[in-house]
């Protein structure tokens, strides 16, 4: 018998590989074109044999989303920040960032091209802007809810403002800002890949574009496969990051692994 | 005993501004409190007296009359006042000890002497922790301890820097009545120990009666004190001395006042 616990951790894996199983049958038994559906199987294969294009396009996306994400943690935490600190930059930016972040940014990639061509450049600030919204948010909410009392109880002490943030705003932004990382991460991959199809040459997304036009399904599938994997092990390096940093907040519960 | 006041308040009043509204939260409070003297204020809820806290250590501007402490005028926050509300407020990234010794890495001088002489203040705090019965929870965090055991963790953090001025709103509110009876125990050996100048704002009469030297009754909305009572029964007090007729003679009269207020 297993025990629970082992079936805890197999879980994941056997839905995933559950669902290839059931797309591969799917395609057997309705006899799909693979030109519209590829098998799994077959996009495997393909993804063995373009191996060394597919590795080199995937460290182009995965150089482009990590930069575009850790620019979105600098800016957006310290923009959090800001905003959370301050009533009056809250009010003032706040409408601002609630625009700008309703804009698609799809639509933004055709200026960004104009400003600074095709390639890297529009690929990483896509990813910036797009992973950059929901880290400020969780920052200046993190920061703004601090609990009345705690406020008065530290400046009856004496505190200065400074000193508020530091010892209880920031470690109490700390949940949240992690919590908007898992988040980001995998937004991030959404900006740089949409940024690499519109207007690149190298990249992931730039990959299944090509493959598209020249109707090699299984690799367009190929790409998206490995998008998926890069997002879910960045997400993964989120969680572990979190977990060292804040274990406090989870009360030491098993779950959220 | 009746020297100048250390805590003085003087014909305070406030009034809130919300849009067009005008509430008047409190009303010609005169309150004269002597230095290590323990008062307690209790009424009917709703009557202001967080709002008098607030005034007292300078988070609320009074709209007239004026509050001194040790002379002085309160213009803003005071500072190097211990605080201690319902809820904990104990940070939970922090253990125990960590949480009891925010105040030091805050208030002078010890914040310019901590890092020098952790070692010291460390035993200091250890030390409170084990008058409160705490020392084994001191690497425990928040989360970790019982709600009587966050409030004594919450009742060291005030006195740790030996306040010049401790405010207590409604400390033990939360708590099972026998863990509060405990705690009274606990924060009365504190005081003596100490002798912190002390206001404990509470709507229990036993506790205020209990703790104080002298208790304040204050009216419903807009709050008066309608009552400042001595409370003479000999230290240290015991629950034993709770069920005394004396001791029940006076919580029979503060809660006739009390009555008499909500009736009104």
């Amino acid at each position: 018998m297993m025990s629970e616990k082992t079936l805890i951790r197999l879980m994941p894996w056997l839905v995933t590989i559950g669902l290839f199983i059931l797309w591969e049958l799917l395609c057997i038994v309705t006899g799909i074109e693979k030109f519209i559906l590829p098998r799994p199987t077959l996009v495997f294969e393909t993804m063995v044999q373009f191996a060394p294009q597919i590795a080199h396009h995937s460290l182009q996306t995965l150089y482009t989303t990590t930069a575009g994400f850790v620019l979105g943690v600098v800016g957006g935490g310290l923009l959090g920040v800001f905003i959370g600190a301050s009533r009056l930059v809250y009010v003032g930016l706040y409408p601002v960032l609630v625009g700008f972040n309703s804009i698609p940014k799809v639509a933004l990639v055709p200026v960004l091209v104009i400003w600074f061509g095709i390639g890297t450049v529009p690929a990483i600030i896509t990813a910036f802007v797009i992973s950059f919204f929901p880290i400020v948010v969780n920052v200046a909410t993190g920061l703004a809810t601090i609990e009345p009392e705690l406020r008065d109880v530290l400046r009856s002490l004496g505190a200065s403002k400074t000193e508020i943030l530091t010892k209880i705003g920031l470690p109490r932004a700390m949940p949240y800002l992690f919590a908007s990382l898992k988040i980001a991460i995998t937004l991030a991959f959404v900006g740089s890949v949409i940024a690499e199809t519109v207007a690149s040459n190298e990249g992931i997304g730039y990959l299944m574009l090509s493959a598209s036009s020249s109707y090699n399904v299984p690799l367009v599938f190929a790409g998206l496969v490995v998008v998926a994997v890069m997002g879910v092990v960045m997400y993964a390096v989120a969680v572990w990051f979190e977990r060292r940093m804040t274990g406090w907040a989870f009360r030491g519960s098993d779950l959220m692994s | 005993m009746q020297g100048p006041a250390f805590v003085k308040i003087d014909g305070v009043s406030l009034v809130y501004r919300q849009a067009e509204e005008e509430t008047l939260a409190v009303e010609d409070l005169n309150i004269d409190i002597q230095e290590g003297e323990f008062v307690a204020v209790v009424g009917p809820s709703g009557c202001g007296k967080s709002t008098l806290m607030k005034l007292v250590t300078g988070l609320l501007d009074t709209t007239a009359g004026r509050i001194t402490i040790g002379g002085k005028p309160v213009k803003g926050p005071v500072q190097g006042v211990g605080m201690a509300f319902q809820n904990s407020t104990l940070l939970p990234w922090r253990s125990t000890l960590d949480n009891v010794m925010l105040p030091l890495e805050i208030v002078e001088p010890h914040k310019r002497r901590l890092r020098k002489e952790k070692k010291a203040y460390i035993e200091q705090a250890m030390a409170l922790l084990k008058t409160v019965g705490l020392a084994d929870f001191a690497d425990k965090f928040p989360w970790q301890l019982s709600g009587g055991m966050q409030q004594r963790a919450n009742v060291c953090r005030s006195i740790i820097h030996n306040p010049r001025l401790l405010m207590l709103d409604e400390p033990f509110g939360a708590l099972d009545a026998f863990t509060r009876e405990e705690l009274w125990g606990v924060m009365q050996a504190l005081w003596m120990e100490k002798k912190f100048t002390s206001i404990l704002i509470t709507h229990d009469l036993r506790e205020a009666t209990f703790l104080a030297d002298r208790v304040f009754v204050m009216s419903k909305r807009p709050g008066k004190i309608i009552l400042s009572k001595e409370i003479d029964v000999p230290r240290p007090r015991t629950l034993d001395t709770t069920f005394e007729p004396h001791f029940g003679e006076i919580v029979h009269e503060l809660r006739e006042h009390i009555h008499s207020v909500r009736e009104s």
